[in-house]
């Protein structure tokens, strides 16, 4: 029975070893999840789409509008509540709406890891040009 | 009643002739009807040289295209991407003149951009269905889909395309908002101006010439301007025994 503080203290030093994530993660402050906040456009109420629908699948939306207007050169887009628009992606979702891809897509996506975007290569974001430009 | 053997025959023979004579009536009035509706658009421009050259030095159509449409300016040559240019003549109609008339049309420019081909040899060649004749005789470049391989730059006879050897934005010395620029990596040229041809608008070098030394216009539309200038004047195409059927035609 020589053996039982070895034993115990084995057990002891195990679990402690064992729970270290448990005492780490109570050691840690509360890691909180804020959602970005996005500035929402000032004079327009209603997007092309249904927001829900435009929050998750806005970028088949993008995807078809390009592909329907470079290759069929169809340019019209009837929204769902009847209005025709413009397929452009700087004219009617950025100058005529959203106004700053700062403030509107690239806040959603750096905070979702979505940032590898081709997009502004070639399209303009209309309110930084202007500024860049003399 | 009892029918015949004559009877029978007579009856066949009445509905045999009955339905050859729907198929004939039936597929006439269909190959009439595909015929009208494959009369298609297409675009094309006369350019008068005489006219083109009267303001030396004018270089109105390029400038109105090159910043509508951001093109860059890069000072290095090799880099150069061009929409619409000039080229000295002995250059563009090597054989459009004879020994004697050599000295007089050395070195006067000639105005060279996209011939937009009725048969264009760079479409048949990109592997990724980058670019394409449209039904309105435009030949165009979807820039998402290009991958740079430029193909299309060697099949083109013309020398019209240009490829984004580097990043062409702090090349352009005002950003249009209104039109993309390009990128790295992709080929451009002339696009016949599609965005303003979707709205009825003429193109951009055709307005800014104050000569009214270019003429826009459906080639198949016989009574259109263009139509009745192609058959008053002579005209000459770029290289028209390559069979490309170029929709840009030169008065000399």
């Amino acid at each position: 029975m020589k053996d039982r503080p070895f034993i115990v203290g084995g057990l002891v030093v195990f679990l402690v070893f064992v729970t270290t994530p448990v005492w780490r993660s109570l050691r840690t402050p509360k890691a909180t999840l804020v959602a970005p906040e996005i500035k929402l456009p000032m004079q327009e109420r209603e997007c092309v789409a249904p927001v829900g629908y435009m929050r998750a699948s806005h970028m088949q939306l993008l995807d078809e509008w390009r592909e329907s207007v470079v290759r069929t050169g169809q340019r019209k887009y009837v929204a769902y509540n009847g209005k025709v628009y413009n397929k452009s992606l700087t004219e009617t979702c950025l100058s005529a709406c959203h106004g700053s891809r700062q403030e509107f897509c690239d806040r959603c996506h750096n905070y979702s890891g979505v940032s590898q975007l081709n997009c502004w290569n070639c399209h303009s974001d209309a309110p930084q040009v202007a500024r860049k430009s003399p | 009643m009892k029918m015949t053997r004559k009877r029978f025959l007579q009856l066949s023979g009445l509905s045999l002739i009955a339905a050859a004579a729907k198929n004939v009536v039936g597929g006439g009035a269909a190959t009439s009807a595909i015929t009208e509706s494959t009369k298609a658009t297409r675009w094309g421009m006369v350019i008068d040289l005489a006219k083109c050259r009267q303001k030396e030095g004018c270089n109105g159509c390029i400038k109105a295209c090159h910043s509508a449409h951001n093109v860059p300016q890069f000072a290095d040559r090799a880099h150069e991407v061009k929409w619409i240019w000039k080229q000295p003549f002995e250059d563009v109609f090597p054989f459009a003149q004879t020994q004697y008339s050599r000295e007089i049309n050395a070195g006067l420019p000639v105005l060279l951009m996209c011939n937009h081909c009725d048969d264009p040899p760079c479409t048949d060649v990109c592997p990724v269905n980058a670019t394409w004749r449209t039904d309105e005789g435009v030949v165009t470049i979807d820039f998402h889909r290009c991958i740079g391989c430029r193909y299309c730059m060697a099949a083109c006879p013309y020398g019209s395309r240009s490829f984004n050897w580097q990043d062409p934005r702090p090349a352009i010395p005002t950003v249009n908002p209104d039109f993309p620029t390009r990128t790295k990596g992709v080929v451009e040229k002339c696009n016949f101006c599609e965005e303003r041809l979707a709205k009825r608008l003429a193109p951009l070098c055709v307005e800014a010439c104050e000569e009214k030394a270019l003429v826009f216009g459906d080639l198949e539309q016989p009574d259109s301007e263009i139509r009745k200038l192609l058959r008053s004047r002579f005209a000459v195409q770029r290289k028209p025994e390559l069979g490309t059927g170029p929709s840009v035609y030169y008065l000399i």
